[in-house]
């Protein structure tokens, strides 16, 4: 298969996720180049730095239309956390953004709970235990999984987005990367 | 609530991983990555590396550990030791650490837990608190400061510190968190232990102390085997 595309924001790191999927023998890039997100076999959108910067970075770089395109055909993306939040249509965060806008829905600031909310815990009904670090989570009419009550992952089409860090959630998390990239 | 998590704590010196009673006496207990990988393979929910030496020419030396760790672990690591601006918190985090830990350096100049959590946001930025009859310590618990302990902590939140990493020094002073029935008296107010020489002593020990802890109504994640 080609590599798969680390989508780069310009800030952050994305290092523990292409370390995952190294750990499973997948070859990674991390590029915001419209022609090789629209070519890759599957597309990760990280969750590294905050919403603006993020949707600015994007959407200079053309990364966001060649992002929307890519959904349009039905071709595999991955979100994570900050990413899933990306592909709604509007966060609050920074005072509010306009996201990529491939699935319906928007993004708040939690009100329940510790904020952030930080560590490990179940998502059903996969009955897995994942680790999460957030303090804003997604409304969507899209939801496949919640965590206490909290949307954590979100599926329409080819694309599948999630709250927790697959890439930190040991084994959980590296099972859960590897049915991702099963079809690929 | 998420569930409870146990947090193995190595320290650090000169790129290598020690083991010390308040801080003297250090005993080589080996390799930072190959411990990480240890650990969490065993069951830690997470990792704090504590550079306790932190002289700057330590800090390469940390910077490539971190980066080494980042490469093989799956699970969260914290950094702590040696931050003492927002450019070695730049440099921690962006060689693949989670979050920093900042201790005497957010004392001394509170502003940085803003400066690194306007960054990077809140979760990556651990105040460490060093507590003893209600004050502050630092410096490994040598230093007294007049600063009092719950107000600090409020403090440190509201500027932005995700978590507060609580040491009682008087424990400390007693022999720490020795037994699995003391991490769990921890776990039932906290939200995660820091575990050092009752892990240390036995690594191999870790997946019997989760066992131990579930035994006595803490709830920590389910484990499954590596695939």
């Amino acid at each position: 298969m080609s590599d798969v595309v680390v989508v780069d924001y310009g800030a952050g790191n994305t290092r523990s996720v292409r370390a995952a999927l190294t750990h499973l023998g997948v070859s990674s890039v991390v590029s915001s180049d419209p022609t090789k997100i629209s070519e890759s076999e599957l597309v990760i959108l990280p969750g590294v730095g905050s919403a603006r910067s993020a949707m600015d970075h994007l959407e200079s770089t053309g990364a966001a239309q060649a992002l929307r395109n890519r959904f349009e055909k039905g071709a595999p993306i991955l979100g994570i956390c900050l990413g899933m939040q990306l592909a709604l249509e509007h966060s609050d965060e920074d005072g509010g953004v306009d996201g990529i806008g491939l699935l319906s829905g928007s993004v708040h600031l939690l009100t329940e709970g510790r904020v952030p909310r930080l560590g490990w815990a179940m998502v059903e009904p996969w009955g897995d235990a994942f680790y999460f670090a957030h303090s804003y989570a997604a409304t969507c009419p899209d939801s496949v999984a919640t965590s206490e009550g909290v949307t954590v992952a979100v599926e329409r089409g080819a694309f599948l987005g999630v709250q927790f860090h697959p890439e930190k959630s040991g084994s959980a998390g590296l099972a859960f990367l590897e049915r991702c990239l099963s079809p690929v | 609530m998420p569930l409870a998590r146990l947090i193995p704590c190595l320290d650090v010196a000169h790129g290598r991983v020690v083991k010390g009673v308040n801080f003297v006496g250090l005993r080589d207990v080996g390799d930072p990555v190959e411990l990480a990988k240890f650990y969490s393979d065993g069951g830690a929910d997470e990792l704090v590396f504590l550079d306790i030496t932190a002289t700057p020419e330590d800090s390469a030396t940390m910077t490539s550990v971190v980066a080494d760790v980042a490469d093989v672990l799956e699970i969260p690591f914290t950094v702590g030791g040696g931050v003492r601006s927002v450019e070695d918190a730049i440099r921690i985090i962006e060689s693949g650490a989670d979050r920093v830990s900042l201790n005497s350096a957010a004392l001394a100049d509170p502003s940085l837990i803003s400066a690194i959590a306007r960054r990077y946001g809140s979760q990556a930025v651990v105040v460490a608190i060093d507590a003893g009859d209600g004050v502050v310590h630092t410096h490994g618990g040598r230093v007294v400061t007049s600063t009092k302990t719950i107000p600090w902590a409020i403090e440190a939140a509201s500027r932005g510190a995700g978590e507060i990493l609580l040491t009682s020094i008087s424990v400390i002073a007693s022999g720490g968190a020795g037994s699995a029935a003391h991490v769990a008296d921890a776990l039932r107010i906290t939200d995660a232990a820091l575990i050092a020489s009752i892990v240390h002593e036995n690594p191999a020990g870790l997946p019997g102390l989760r066992r131990e802890i579930q035994d006595l109504g803490i709830q920590l994640r389910p484990m499954k085997e590596l695939i």
